[in-house]
């Protein structure tokens, strides 16, 4: 990962490609769609704002391009702040979410219409827009209307149109929200290489934790317009550090209990059932206080071999089989829903309903967090 | 061909050309047969409408469109004069000859009596100003005429032409109505009027005909070729041949009842050549006169022609009532375009309350509506009540809006203008408003991102609308009569005037079929040029 890849605060960093600094947004001045943001994108980055529906992605994006005016707060494109610049002015390439095509011209005039705006000759125009069309790989579409495309096509149109004209920054909303997953795979990369090649900064939104994990230098965690967590897709998924992002980001086990003691970076929590769990002190308030283990399903070890810091007893409930792996729903602690992964392969056990079972894992892969999500 | 194939072609189940359905039938059978009693369905859903509007609308139409063309009342009603004036040279400067007026003379008398000499004369009057005069004064006088110096003459050389006798031998020759074309005519009509006269039990077998018929007689004889004649007086039925014994020699010194000037003593109009012309070329059944005058032309002895200047009308309608509908669209769309946008950007509870005010208009009646116009554009109406006061117009110089083109413009603009915001809105509604943003964000500025992209997504909607107000406004007919005046009338107030008051219906089914020609082509040209593809109205 990138050397930018270290989470952001609101301090002062020069040189960033886009910066927002405590900015609120509220459509009908009641509530509060964005709450004190502020978030650094540095040059040549791929950040990713991921987040549930209606948690405040496309507002950001919206008043980062200039559609909409911050309520509060001040937004900085290259160190310029920029409130009071009219989107047209601002230069900034946009994939919308329903790609917005001109629907009465061809894909080539398509592509031309930002450098016909841009005053550019002819022949330098046709290069770039054959070039574009070339670097998604519809060369051969430029006398096409946009309604005779193909969704993925379309949303390739949509990308090179908010290349073509050479932005320092483009956004993309949601653009692979209507394909299936085969294309949007493909799309994932061929963007993702775009913007290797290019260099663009690009600032991509997404409520696929998948795409945003692969696609991104950082992730932006939202949940009602307040960023959770911003930080590189592996230490997003690893250090957690709050209950939502580890329950949104990937399948997590959930046991909740009171800590009962704090060495260093290591504590121990007694849960509802008096199991004691040793556990990384991600973030708690200190002993007594309540907080949720966060353990991903992989991490947990079905009959461990060697000694491992936990083990717990486990009932298994139900057990699916899904190829290269089994999924299994345990009675763990209290927790009905406990699911264990077990790669398939060369296992020594194999797990019968009804029957109980051994559980391990180190103290290092449960993460004890704050409040119950 | 190996043998598994062989096998399989005997199979049932092989043709893949043509696959069959379990039961055996052929697919595309089955296909047919359900896709036929959906189709029997939907037409027997359709067919109240269907029948209405054929009924309503197809054949009145169809009727309009040979009205324009039709014309048998001419030789409906006067068949003999028609015929004998086929002999007539219409480019010499002499009336016709005495033939001629004898057979008008026994056409007059059944028309007279069945009072359709009037209708004759009317519509002749179109193409002929001042002859359904001559037609009412003869038909009076009809029946005085002269017309016993042939019969008197005949029965002269033979007594036996004063029996029904000799006239039933003449009937009963091979060749009557060929031979004697004029007198088969008058005999025909002596019938009806004999009848009409006296009533159904009158019989003409036991009866001589009126002199009229004996007239057209000696017409048809002197007429003949010498061999037909002799022929006649030779013939094997012995009964004609002593009828005609002698008559060949004395036809050149037959008296006459000279017909031409006992009509020229009741109207010299008979004498005029251009009354004959405008009668010869009236009368076949199927005539262009109707679509000739609607263009301001009329056919003389020259050819077609043009009207003189004073008489033109018709042309200069056209063109006004296309001019005017022109200008009407373009005002509907530039003041709809705006209303349509705010329309479909508003929110919606803001822009449901102005559609309704766009559609208040629709709630009120048309006469209020265009009264309220009168009231408000007339010279000491509220708007120049107004001008004056505000000292833009002083009170001596008060503007003429109403009555004239302006009123004209005015009003059906305003009438017409739902029918243009109507369409635009509900295409503008489906144009995104991410088209813009993008547009924007690429760099256009505001009026380029609307001149560029919104406005061409709009064009459809345009094109709607304005197909609506056009075709509306060329076929208008109560805004302009009643604002008008003279200079802002439509054609089709003229056609209203031809149908109701001067009763020309042929003149108004010609106009009217212009009028929808002229649409139609108007259409063909903007599906050429813009493609009608390209009209949305939702
Ligand atoms: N124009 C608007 N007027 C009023 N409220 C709005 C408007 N646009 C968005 N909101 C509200 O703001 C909140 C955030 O909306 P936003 O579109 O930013 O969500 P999002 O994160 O992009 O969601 P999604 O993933 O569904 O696209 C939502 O609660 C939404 O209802
Ligand atoms: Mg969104």
């Amino acid at each position: 990962m990138s050397a930018t890849a270290q989470a952001a605060s609101s301090s002062h960093v020069r040189g960033a490609a886009v910066r927002f600094e405590h900015v609120q947004k509220s459509y009908d001045g009641v509530v509060l769609v964005v709450k004190d943001l502020n978030l650094d994108i540095a040059p040549g980055e791929f950040v990713t704002m991921l987040g549930p529906s209606g948690s405040g992605k496309t507002t950001c994006l919206m008043m980062l391009a200039g559609f909409e005016p911050a309520t509060h707060g001040e937004i900085f494109l290259n160190d310029k702040p920029i409130n009071n610049v009219p989107p047209r002015k601002r230069g900034i390439g946009m994939v919308f979410q329903n790609y917005a095509l001109f629907p009465h011209m061809s894909v080539a005039e398509n592509l031309a219409f930002p450098l016909e705006i841009r005053k550019l000759g002819k022949s330098e125009r046709d290069a770039k827009v054959k070039r574009a069309l070339d670097m998604v790989e519809l060369g051969a579409f430029g006398n096409r209307r946009p309604a005779q495309l193909s969704g993925g096509q379309q949303q390739r149109v949509a990308v090179a149109r908010a290349l073509v004209f050479d932005p320092d920054l483009v956004l993309m909303d949601e653009p692979l929200g209507a394909l299936d997953k085969q294309l949007r795979e493909q799309m994932q990369y061929e963007i993702k290489h775009i913007h290797e090649s290019l260099g663009v900064s690009v600032v991509y939104v997404t409520h696929d934790q998948t795409e945003a994990l692969t696609m991104s230098d950082r992730v932006a965690v939202f949940q009602d317009g307040v960023i959770q967590q911003l930080s590189s897709p592996d230490e997003l998924y690893e250090s957690p550090q709050n209950s939502f992002v580890a329950q949104f980001i990937g399948e997590n086990n959930k046991l909740s209990g009171t800590v009962t003691n704090v060495n260093g970076d290591r504590c121990t929590l007694t849960l509802d059932d008096g199991t004691r769990i040793m556990a990384e002190a991600v973030n708690i308030d200190g002993v007594n206080s309540h907080s949720t283990i966060s353990l991903r399903p992989e991490r947990v070890e079905l009959e461990p071999t060697e000694s491992r810091d936990n083990v717990v007893n486990g009932i298994v409930k139900e057990v699916l089989y899904l190829g290269d792996h089994l999924r299994i729903v345990m009675s763990v602690a209290g927790n009905d829903e406990f699911i264990v992964k077990v790669p398939n392969g060369g296992r020594s056990v194999t797990p019968v309903e009804g029957q109980s079972y051994k559980l391990g894992w180190s103290a290092g892969d449960a993460k004890a967090l704050d409040s119950v999500g | 061909m190996s043998a598994s194939s062989t096998e399989l072609s005997h199979s049932q189940t092989h043709p893949a050309a043509d696959p069959l359905t379990r039961d055996g039938q052929p697919l595309k059978k089955s296909l047919a047969r359900a896709l036929r009693r959906e189709k029997l369905r939907a037409l027997l859903l359709i067919s109240p409408l269907l029948i209405f509007v054929l009924v309503s609308f197809v054949m009145p139409i169809g009727d309009m469109l040979f009205r324009s063309v039709e014309n048998k009342i001419v030789a409906d009603t006067i068949p003999g004069t028609v015929r004998a004036l086929a002999n007539w040279d219409s480019n010499s400067d002499e009336p016709p000859a005495e033939s001629v007026f004898a057979a008008l003379a026994n056409d007059m008398m059944l028309a007279q009596e069945k009072k359709t000499h009037t209708r004759l004369g009317s519509r002749l009057n179109y193409d002929q100003p001042g002859i359904s005069s001559v037609f009412r004064k003869s038909g009076r006088r009809v029946k005085k005429l002269d017309n016993e110096a042939a019969k008197a003459a005949f029965v002269a050389i033979n007594p036996n032409w004063d029996t029904p006798a000799a006239w039933g031998t003449l009937r009963s020759t091979v060749a009557w109505p060929e031979q004697f074309p004029m007198t088969a005519i008058s005999f025909r009509h002596w019938v009806a009027w004999l009848q009409s006269e006296e009533g159904d039990d009158a019989d003409p077998e036991a009866m001589v005909p009126h002199g009229f018929t004996y007239a057209s007689l000696y017409h048809d004889l002197s007429n003949m070729p010498a061999t037909s004649l002799e022929s006649l007086a030779t013939s094997s039925n012995t009964d004609a041949a002593a009828l005609f014994e002698g008559i060949a020699d004395q036809l050149d010194a037959f008296p006459s009842d000279d017909f031409k000037s006992q009509f020229a003593d009741i109207d010299k109009g008979w004498l005029r050549v251009d009354n004959w012309q405008a009668i010869k070329r009236l009368s076949p059944r199927i005539v262009d006169s109707y679509f000739l005058a609607a263009i301001d032309s009329e056919r003389t002895d020259l050819g077609i022609q043009r009207k003189p200047d004073n008489e033109r009308i018709y042309l200069l309608l056209f063109v006004r009532t296309i001019a005017l509908s022109l200008v009407i669209t373009c005002s509907c769309i530039l003041l709809g375009y705006p209303i349509a946008y705010l329309l479909a950007n508003l929110s919606v509870r803001a822009s449901n309350l102005i559609l309704i005010l766009v559609l208040l208009p629709f709630w009120t009646s048309l006469l209020v509506r265009t009264s309220a116009w009168k009231v408000l554009l007339q010279q000491q109406g509220v708007i120049n009540d107004l001008l004056v006061w505000v000292g833009i117009v002083n009170d001596s110089g008060r503007l003429v809006m109403i009555n004239n083109m302006t009123g004209t413009i005015i009003a059906m603009t305003h009438i017409l203008l739902p029918f243009m915001i109507l369409p635009l809105f509900s295409v503008m509604k489906t144009i995104s408003p991410t088209y813009m943003r993008a547009a924007k964000s690429m760099g256009a500025s505001d009026s380029l991102a609307f001149w560029r992209i919104y406005f061409p997504n709009t064009i459809p909607g345009i094109g709607a609308g304005s197909i609506l107000v056009f075709i509306l406004s060329i076929g208008y007919y109560i805004t302009p009569e009643l604002v008008g005046g003279t200079t802002g009338v439509f054609i089709s107030n003229r056609i209203a005037y031809h149908i109701s008051s001067s009763l020309n219906w042929g003149l108004a089914a010609a106009l009217g079929t212009i009028l929808l020609v002229l649409v139609m082509a108007l259409y063909w040209a903007y599906d050429r040029i813009v493609g009608i593809d390209n009209v949305k109205l939702g």
